[in-house]
């Protein structure tokens, strides 16, 4: 066997208010380098406060407060000396709706690396391989490689999503976050994002908030069940689902609530 | 766990330039919109400076005597005020009810692109040619002749346009889940936009119309074509000197003979007459805000 499983996101005693509002409460969680894991629970439970904590998204509002610690590959992402802007080129962040900006594909593909770089160092080529490299790897480039000009808000929804999942690649993050990321989608774009996990799998570490519980049964190697705040349960997916061991995961996943 | 690593998520050279940079923008934006004030601080000092020995409650009250240079402005702010307050009698109730028409009721088709199309034009009319416009139809047409009334009607039609457009900006910021949830339980339109609609969006509509005032105070062009006279024999502190089908002085009229056609007027008369000018439609526009945070507060959304 290889070396055991590293965690590329570890908290510690994280505690969360809006205003006065605890909206996560001594959350301690290790997640996995290079697996999917998925964040279930009922409307209100703190998933996506908990997802945006990670690339500290939370803060821009000022009335959050946030305590305890947040380690992504072994550092400390509240330190003074981190760069919120290197921080957010590691850790991706792709959302419910998906939200391609108003320009061509190939510009929304290489967004990242523009803004990230010296402009000497754009060389034309590089920006190609980029493109190609992304778009092949979520399974766009056939569709689009001939239209890579057109606006990507023109694309089908399924696309879009894609193409935004795309655009996090140049930047070789760690982390991608996805926030319902199906939850747009119909039965075929459901399908082709789980499949664009798995292809990812391995090489980025994936979270996912989801509302639907068996896409958390298919699509992910881990799970963490949330309530009211805290963190409940967080195990293998098949286990958490055939031998959950907390009974408020059982009452869940058999529907009693939620 | 991955044993830390001292350089993940550390500032590099090109992270910091570009915080230096973002600096720089913020710095520039946040002077640019302080400059704001700059020319409104120095218009006001400046008025107030020039117009300082002629400034007394007695400059309001008075009427001119000696060919306007001395004495007061009673007649040009009463007159003011009249053209002012029949121009929103009349544009007021026309602009908003067409506003919710075209907002509440009107489907999206050739004719309502067009009443769209009209009302943003007509904004973009020149004050002078509603001048000529409220001469030939009001002052000759319809035979009103030089009066107060040809005057607010012109000024009406000058306002009205812009009216529309802020009352529709303010019915469509009432959110659309508000009308589906009247809807849904049987309300007609109507009763829609008179229990949720038109509550809601009062303190927009209130606002954009009270702006207006200051347009209808401030221009000249189309009263001088219409109804406002160099000078009219008042009696003093009289509320109402004038009747509908008179002429009437106005203030933004009599600031512009003081200081083109009257000679040797002394110099600090027709500062205090821009002053009044302003002040009055500052304290109109003041009201309009105090009136917008009072309705807002009672908002709950």
């Amino acid at each position: 066997m290889s070396a055991p499983v590293q965690s590329s996101i570890a908290t510690r005693n994280l505690n969360l208010w809006y205003g006065s509002f605890q909206a996560l409460i001594n959350v301690t969680v290790d997640i996995k380098d290079g697996l999917i894991t998925a964040l279930i629970g009922p409307s209100g439970c703190g998933k996506t406060t908990l997802l945006r904590c990670f690339n500290r998204v939370n803060e821009r509002y000022g009335y959050v407060t946030t305590t305890g610690e947040i380690k992504i590959l072994g550092k400390n992402i509240y330190d003074p000396d981190v760069s919120l802007i290197e921080l957010r080129k590691s850790v991706g962040m792709v959302f419910q709706r998906p939200n391609p900006l108003p320009i061509s594909v190939y510009e929304n593909v290489v967004f990242g690396l523009r803004i990230h770089s010296e402009r000497s160092q754009l060389k034309r080529s590089l920006l190609d391989e980029a493109v190609e490299t992304s778009l092949r790897e979520v399974g766009l480039w056939e569709d689009l490689k001939d239209r890579l000009d057109t606006k990507a808000t023109g694309l089908q929804l399924e696309q879009q999503q894609k193409l935004c999942i795309a655009r996090l690649l140049p930047l070789k993050p760690r982390v991608i976050l996805m926030d319902e990321p199906c939850s747009a989608l119909d039965v075929e774009g459901t399908r082709a994002i789980e499949e664009l996990m798995f292809g990812l799998k391995g090489r980025y570490t994936i979270l996912i908030v989801t509302h639907n519980m068996a896409q958390a049964r298919r699509a992910s190697d881990e799970c963490i069940f949330m309530l009211l705040g805290e963190m409940v349960e967080h195990a293998r997916t098949e286990k958490l689902f055939l031998n959950p061991a907390d009974p408020r995961t059982a009452e869940y996943i058999e529907g009693r609530y939620g | 766990m991955t044993p830390p690593d001292a350089n993940v998520f550390s500032e590099t050279p090109l992270v910091r330039r570009k915080r230096r940079e973002e600096a720089l923008a913020k710095w520039i934006f946040c002077a640019m919109s302080a400059l704001m004030i700059l020319p409104l601080v120095l218009i006001i000092g400046y008025l107030f400076e020039r117009a300082w020995p002629s400034l007394s409650l007695g400059f309001l009250l008075e009427v001119p005597t000696r060919g306007m240079r001395a004495g007061g402005v009673w007649p040009a702010f009463v007159g003011t005020i009249y053209l002012v307050f029949l121009s929103l009698a009349v544009s007021a109730p026309i602009g908003i009810l067409a506003a919710v028409y075209l907002n509440e009721y009107a489907r999206d088709n050739w004719l309502n692109r067009l009443i769209n199309l009209a009302v943003i034009n007509l904004a973009g009319v020149p004050s002078i040619v509603h001048a000529l416009f409220g001469l030939g139809a009001f002052v000759y047409a319809a035979r009103f002749g030089y009066s107060i009334i040809s005057a607010s009607l012109t000024l009406a039609i000058m306002t009205l346009p812009v009216i529309i457009a802020s009352t529709r900006e303010a019915l469509a910021s009432v959110p659309r889940s508000f009308r589906e949830a009247c809807w849904n339980v049987g309300a007609t339109r109507w009763q829609t936009i008179r229990s949720v609609v038109l509550p809601n969006a009062i303190s927009g509509i209130l606002t954009g119309v009270i702006l207006q005032v200051s347009r209808a105070a401030g221009e000249t062009a189309p009263i001088m074509f219409t109804g406002a006279v160099f000078f009219k024999a008042v009696q003093k502190g009289d509320l109402f000197p004038y009747s509908l089908h008179d002429q009437c002085m106005a203030l933004s009229m009599h600031l512009y003979t003081l200081s083109t056609q009257v000679p040797d007027v002394q110099e600090s008369i027709p500062f205090a007459t821009a002053v009044v000018l302003l002040g009055s439609v500052l304290l109109v526009n003041a009201a309009a805000i105090a009136l917008r945070v009072y309705l807002r507060s009672r908002k709950k959304w």
